[in-house]
């Protein structure tokens, strides 16, 4: 079995901003301590694990457990404060959909663009177009600013987009949440098509029923440490208890 | 480079690759380049003896900024597996690139009836009020008022157009930076190339003004894509810097502003050189949109190609300026969304 994501020894420091108004005494105090506006906060501590190809992969927690954290640093936007991780393959990101939507402009517009955000290049946006409007049902307001429209509209198609590929690799962020739950069957169809196409897939969810229909192995975060990871039904149970 | 393949000299170079080691490298190379500069012809870099202390700050300058290439261009040989991973990305994200300088070049006119047009507007109707004001004051010295003017504004309105706006891109790409990975420069970079589109369209104005306008063409006109070649390099330099350094500190958006009226003042767009006190003259050397600007005007007005001096000046300031902001752009990349 090959792997396709292997998170070593992944540590995560964020700053966290504290906007109090200081006055100038105070400002010239704590930047001479080198402790102004931030305060160290530890997101994932010392996080391993692996995911094989075509393997389902849940990560549980609870919020604040650092779950979008490891996605985001799988999916590159982050960079690890300490640890690597290496990934084998083209990585499709579902982390927040419409993410990188420029609303002033129309749905054709932006479909080109945030085409052009995963690589693809406009000849070939051109080729998956009408499936893209197919699939988002969003014929009637193609020239439309998306600043009209409305948020199912905007992860219908963002979802499109980002779904329009064959990826190595799909990143699912509790974003099937969105939209009427006729779009949530079309979304849970095509993820299923693309987990039986070979796709290795990483699943956040909080519901302990979809990550064990879907998963075959999963991490539980607890506070940015690996409290279990492995079999799904192991780590459910676990999570059940927490 | 097959040198690197000796893995005695790859450790010992990887030992001595620290940020002091370098720094010292780079003074080192400063000095080492100044010796063959003494010993230049004089019609290349001018006369000797008559300003000694102008002289050697020009030379010294020029082995500074030579040397800061180096020092930066070695970094970028021995991580040439990151370099190849970079150029990798810029090929997937070329169309991004596109679509942005697309978008703002879209968004820049939206909804006004005359669009494009104002582009080209814009410049002309600048540099008819101020033809209105100054050319009677300069007119002794200058001959081609309108001519001399639009050709030191439009480059100089290219440089603050494309440092101004990239500054705040990072920033502003907050959005796509915190969601997806895009590779940062794309930012700066897309409002450089953005500006530079803008200047084409100066640029056409320039045209239509010099042919209205002169009353003998000079055929060097052609070249005037090699200054503004320069400036662009010079331009992204300090973008990339600037965009970086406003990450961490807001305040420079607002600092820069004065900073660059400043540099307006002290770049001869609408005043001819010769009004400035002697004291004045090495300063503004030290200024690189005047020696841009003068590249500029010495081809379109006098038809004379600058000498090996002088493009060797243009180039020092240029590949000094990106470098530098290379360096500081690639250093801090990664930290720029912790301060988002």
């Amino acid at each position: 079995m090959t792997k396709m994501i292997s998170v070593d020894h992944v540590s995560m420091r964020f700053n966290l901003s504290k906007d109090r108004i200081l006055g100038l005494k105070e400002y010239v105090i704590k930047a001479m301590k080198r402790e102004l506006f931030y305060e160290e906060f530890w997101a994932l501590k010392d996080v391993s694990f692996t995911v094989n190809r075509g393997e389902v992969f849940g990560v549980m927690g609870l919020n604040g457990a650092g779950k979008s954290t490891i996605l985001k640093i799988i999916a590159g936007v982050f960079k690890p404060t300490e640890g690597s991780v290496t990934v084998n393959g083209n990585i499709a990101p579902l982390l927040e959909l419409g993410a990188g939507f420029d609303l002033e402009f129309s749905a054709r517009d932006n479909i080109f663009m945030n085409g052009a955000m995963f690589g693809h290049s406009p000849t070939y946006m051109a080729e998956k177009y009408n499936e893209i409007m197919d699939f988002a049902e969003l014929w009637d307001f193609e020239d439309v600013s998306m600043k009209n429209f409305s948020s199912g509209m905007i992860a219908r198609l963002g979802f499109a987009i980002a779904t329009c590929v064959q990826p190595e690799i799909l990143i699912v962020d509790e974003v099937l949440g969105v939209g009427d739950f006729k779009f949530r069957e079309k979304c849970k169809v095509r993820l299923d098509n693309m987990i039986q196409n070979g796709t290795t897939v990483l699943v956040v969810s909080h519901s302990i029923e979809e990550i064990k229909r879907m998963c075959t192995r999963a991490v539980l975060l607890k506070k940015g440490e690996v409290i279990a990871l492995g079999d799904v039904k192991e780590v459910c149970r676990i999570y059940s208890e927490v | 480079m097959r040198i690197l393949k000796n893995t005695y000299l790859k450790e010992y170079i990887l030992k001595m690759w620290t940020k002091t080691n370098l720094t010292r490298l780079a003074i080192f190379l400063s000095f080492l380049y100044l010796v063959p500069l003494f010993f230049l012809p004089e019609s290349i870099v001018g006369v000797r003896g008559e300003d000694v202390f102008f002289h050697t700050s020009k030379l010294f300058f020029l082995s500074t900024s030579a040397a800061i290439t180096t020092t930066i261009v070695l970094i970028f040989v021995v991580k040439r597996e990151y370099v190849r991973n970079q150029i990798l990305t810029m090929r997937r994200f070329k169309y991004l690139l596109y679509f942005f300088v697309k978008r703002d070049f879209l968004s820049r006119y939206r909804k006004s009836i005359l669009g494009v047009f104002w582009s080209l507007l814009n410049p002309l109707l600048t540099m008819l009020v101020m033809t209105l004001i100054f050319s009677s004051l300069f007119k002794v010295q200058i001959p081609n008022f309108p001519v001399y003017l639009l050709s030191g504004q439009i480059l100089f309105n290219f440089f603050s157009e494309a440092t101004n706006l990239a500054m705040g891109s990072v920033i502003a790409g907050e959005g796509i930076i915190k969601k997806v990975y895009v590779p940062k420069y794309i930012f700066p970079l897309s409002k450089v190339i953005s500006a530079l589109v803008n200047l084409m369209f100066s640029t056409t104005a320039f045209l239509i003004i010099y042919f209205v306008t002169s009353t003998d063409y000079q055929w060097t006109l052609i070249l005037i894509v090699i200054p503004m070649l320069y400036t662009f390099v010079f331009a992204l330099g300090l973008a990339l810097l600037l965009s970086s350094l406003a990450v961490f500190f807001r305040d420079l958006s607002y600092l820069y502003g004065v900073l660059l009226t400043i540099f307006m003042y002290f770049t001869p767009i609408f005043y001819p050189v010769s009004i400035l006190p002697d004291y004045l003259v090495p300063i503004i050397g030290l200024n690189p949109l005047y020696h841009y600007i003068d590249y500029f005007r010495s081809l379109a007005l006098e038809g004379v190609i600058p000498g090996v001096w002088e493009n060797m000046v243009c180039i020092g300031f240029a590949l000094a300026s990106f470098c530098c902001g290379l360096y500081v752009f690639i250093s801090q990349q990664d930290k720029h969304i912790l301060y988002l």
